[in-house]
């Protein structure tokens, strides 16, 4: 056990450092430090170039998408280098946050179903951040139950027509392109009948709607397909195999929004340390110390449980739904903190915004957290996989299981 | 870096866990549990034949000389086991305090005994109600001589030896502190057994009379080598909390899978099943942070005292969580004395306590963190 550079990633540090020094956005380092989940990052410029730029500087000299292969746009680096740059680049790493989905999902499904000549096309400028994609899976009758989706890809000559509605779609107003999950077959049962393509989502028929969410942001759409052409080529895996390919995507989402979900505790850890109460420093109260303690430890042991996956991924191991537990933790963990940094602040936590204070960062957090527990699966899913993939537990009973699809009753939203 | 063990330590794992499901199996848990002997002594002295009393003794005391981190895999098998040995007074706490503190003479006299089973050694710090710190520690030590009354004393009934925290001064220092040994077979020392949660690890109270010491370590020293003991019990102990989760845990998820009602497996209900996940999420927190604390423990790392006691924190709440809900997930038979669930559940509880209660290390914990921000 050794937390230890070796004289190899001692050396990629060094390099890694030196260039974020002579190139990050520093204009922007303050804002970026203090923003958290929930907060719209930059006052004064637009995030989204500000990113681009950022992500297409890091592509130029080779540090983008580190873990990727070279010739698709990364460096070929080590899970421990991907670490090691993470820590170096700090505060300038929120700006990836604009591609978590390209980089997270999009790309390692491509990775591993798409053509050659399309891989060497379509993957560079998405690690480079020159083209965003979205991932167009959840739909008005498919979000936990995504094999419950009803968009038709339909065979026409060597195209397929798509029709149909998505939902809740990430960054589709910003998007390029998608990786879209249809329904090829519905006289099958739900799981068999699915089929998963990439599209350019400037493709004529395609139409993104944004959705005001709780929080008041709109980073969500909803998409509407009417007579999308879609080329034969673009298909990833074989027909009726989609649920497969998902399941891919579906396992990356799980490792790069867990590893990626903010807990809250440091920025709660620094407020009471010089928060001031009624009665003194909160640092000095006894409860809130005791607080901070069951969060300070479930911060921590989220770190090392992902820097234990991070090691067992150097061995090349593969890595698995224990990763569902940073998603799941994290996600309540963020919620719960930030009420409690408004229960400090008594009755003028009400106010958010500019005028709040630390200019509503906890408000911010709070009006954002519920989304985080829905993303990528939900606590109860998260549950679910643990205890049927980990744990080896009976999976749910499902009673549409091997129903044909369009023989399922429906009934609810949609 | 390379957060994981060696595969030399997962061996030595390997070996621990299967010498003890050989030897330590529920049944002769229950031989102590049931108050038939205070503890296994054929056990003990499998232990010591095997190893792992001395795993972290340097040989020149008759130890293995392996180190920290293979003493650490050990512990988290003694959890999983639930064994009803004084491992933790013993090794944790006498050894690491005379490997701490020890003259050559005392290293000699003791750590050989320890290693090959023949001394059972523990620490005698509370006095009553409170955790650690020096104003709880009202016994004195004047001349070389011991007056006042340790209690609870873990192990007290069955140890040789033990490590007696003093009072040495009232100038209300912690330089007032000191530590002594005391062979318990001594003038002057009385030994009552105590019920407690967890018979399988006794607990004693133990009064000194005009009872003759020898110093362990320097005078003015006393309070701070306790803290350092504590912290490296804490990583040690975390890690038998750690076996300890993960055996509920098991324990829980095979009865799911067994027992049916319903027509279905109580497994295949998501209430169960979350039930469980959420005994997973804890474990695993709890591993990892005792991971960090393995780590920090075998570097001597500046880190110790911060990650001892997150360490201390996470596998508490987790052993505690685990086994409080494997009696649930078992219904009425987990609350029979029959069933093993309610060994777990005391040793949980019993440990939770042992070193300080969590109200005491969720303050080291802060403040220690404090000190790290500000420095
Ligand atoms: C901020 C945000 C961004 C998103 N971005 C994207 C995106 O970019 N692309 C995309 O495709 N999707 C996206 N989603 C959609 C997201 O994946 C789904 O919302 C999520 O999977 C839940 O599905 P649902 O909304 O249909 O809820 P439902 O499935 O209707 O769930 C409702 C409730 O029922 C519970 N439930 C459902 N099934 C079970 C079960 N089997 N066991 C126990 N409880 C169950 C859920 O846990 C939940 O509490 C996004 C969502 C959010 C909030």
């Amino acid at each position: 056990m050794n937390f230890d550079d070796t004289p190899q990633e001692a050396e990629f540090r060094a390099t890694a450092r030196a260039w974020i020094g002579a190139n990050a956005p520093k204009q922007y380092e303050d804002e970026l430090r203090k923003s958290s989940l929930g907060r719209t990052v930059l006052k004064n410029a637009n995030i989204l170039e500000v990113a681009k730029a950022w992500q297409k500087k890091k592509a130029d000299a080779g540090w983008a998408c580190l873990h990727w292969p070279k010739e698709y746009g990364g460096r070929g680096s080590s899970p421990i280098e991907r670490v090691i740059w993470q820590q170096e680049e700090g505060p300038f790493g929120q700006l990836s946050r604009m591609f978590i989905i390209g980089h997270g999902m999009c790309g390692p499904t491509m990775m591993a179903f798409a053509r050659e000549e399309h891989k060497r096309t379509y993957l560079p400028p998405l690690a480079s951040g020159e083209k965003v994609w979205c991932q167009l899976f959840s739909e008005p009758a498919g979000g936990s139950d995504v094999a419950g989706l009803r968009t038709r890809a339909e065979k026409d000559g060597d195209d397929w027509i798509i029709n149909g509605q998505k939902i809740w779609t990430s960054g589709a107003h910003y998007s390029d392109f998608g990786i879209l999950l249809t329904r090829t077959d519905p006289t099958v049962p739900k799981h068999k009948g699915l089929t998963m393509f990439f599209l350019d989502m400037k493709s004529p028929g395609v139409e993104v709607r944004p959705i005001k969410q709780a929080s008041g942001a709109s980073d969500f759409n909803e998409v509407y397909f009417t007579n999308v052409r879609i080329p034969d080529h673009q298909r990833l895996g074989e027909v009726g195999d989609g649920w497969n390919v998902s399941l891919t995507t579906l396992m990356n989402e799980r490792s790069a929004i867990g590893a990626a979900v903010s807990t809250g505790f440091p920025e709660l850890f620094e407020y009471c340390s010089s928060l001031m109460l009624d009665d003194g420093p909160a640092i000095e109260d006894r409860a809130v110390r005791s607080k901070l303690a069951n969060w300070a430890v479930k911060a921590s042991g989220l770190k090392y449980t992902s820097m234990r996956a991070i090691s067992a991924l150097s061995k090349g191991e593969r890595p698995g739904p224990e990763n569902s537990i940073g998603k799941l933790v994290a996600g309540s963990m963020i919620q719960d903190v930030a009420t409690y940094a408004l229960d400090l602040q008594g009755a003028s936590g009400v106010v958010s915004g500019e005028d709040a204070e630390l200019a509503g960062r906890f408000q911010a957090m709070l009006l954002r957290a519920p989304g985080t527990r829905v993303e990528g699966g939900t606590d109860e899913i998260m549950r679910n996989i643990i205890a049927e993939r980990v744990l080896g537990l009976p999976g749910d009973i499902r009673v549409d299981k091997d129903m044909p699809f369009n023989k399922i009753p429906t009934k609810g939203r949609g | 870096m390379n957060f994981d063990f060696s595969d030399d330590q997962k061996q030595l794992r390997d070996q621990a866990r299967k010498f003890l499901a050989e030897k330590c199996s529920p049944k002769a848990v229950r031989v102590v549990l049931d108050g038939k002997a205070p503890y296994d002594k054929e056990l003990w002295k499998g232990l010591a034949e095997m190893g792992f009393l001395g795993v972290a003794i340097p040989e020149e005391f008759g130890g293995a000389g392996a180190g920290h981190l293979e003493l650490c895999v050990i512990a988290e098998e003694m959890g999983r086991a639930n064994a009803p040995v004084p491992f933790s007074s013993t090794v944790y706490l006498a050894g690491e305090a005379l490997l701490i503190a020890g003259s050559d003479a005392q290293k000699k006299k003791w750590l050989p005994a320890i290693a090959s089973g023949e001394a059972i050694g523990t620490l005698a710090l509370f006095e009553g109600k409170g955790n650690p710190s020096p104003k709880n520690i009202k016994l004195t030590a004047a001349n070389g001589v011991l007056n006042g009354v340790k209690k609870p004393v873990a192990d007290g009934a069955i140890a040789d030896f033990a490590v007696v925290a003093a009072r040495t001064g009232s100038s209300g220092r912690d330089s007032d502190i000191a530590l002594f040994l005391v062979d318990l077979k001594a003038a002057g020392v009385e030994v009552k057994s105590l019920t407690n949660l967890d018979p399988t690890r006794g607990q004693a109270e133990i009064s000194f009379k005009d009872c003759k010491a020898e110093p362990l370590g320097a005078a003015g020293e006393g309070w701070s080598t306790l803290s350092q003991m504590l912290d490296r019990a804490a990583v040690l102990c975390a890690f038998e909390q750690v076996g300890g989760s993960d055996r509920a845990l098991e324990m829980g998820r095979d009865y799911a899978l067994d027992r049916i009602a319903f027509g279905r497996q109580i497994g295949s209900f998501q209430a169960v099943k979350h039930m469980l996940a959420d005994m997973y999420v804890s474990a695993t927190l709890a591993r990892s942070n005792s991971y960090y604390g393995a780590w920090a423990l075998s570097t001597n790392a500046a880190e110790l005292p911060e990650a001892a006691a997150a360490a201390r924190i996470s596998a508490t709440q987790a052993f505690q969580h685990c086994a409080k809900n494997n009696i649930q997930v078992h219904g009425g038979m987990g609350f029979t004395w029959e069933f093993d669930c309610h060994m777990y559940y005391r040793r949980a509880n019993a440990m939770a306590l042992g070193l300080g209660s969590l109200t005491y290390w969720e303050d080291q914990l802060i403040d220690r963190m404090r000190k790290k921000n500000a420095a």
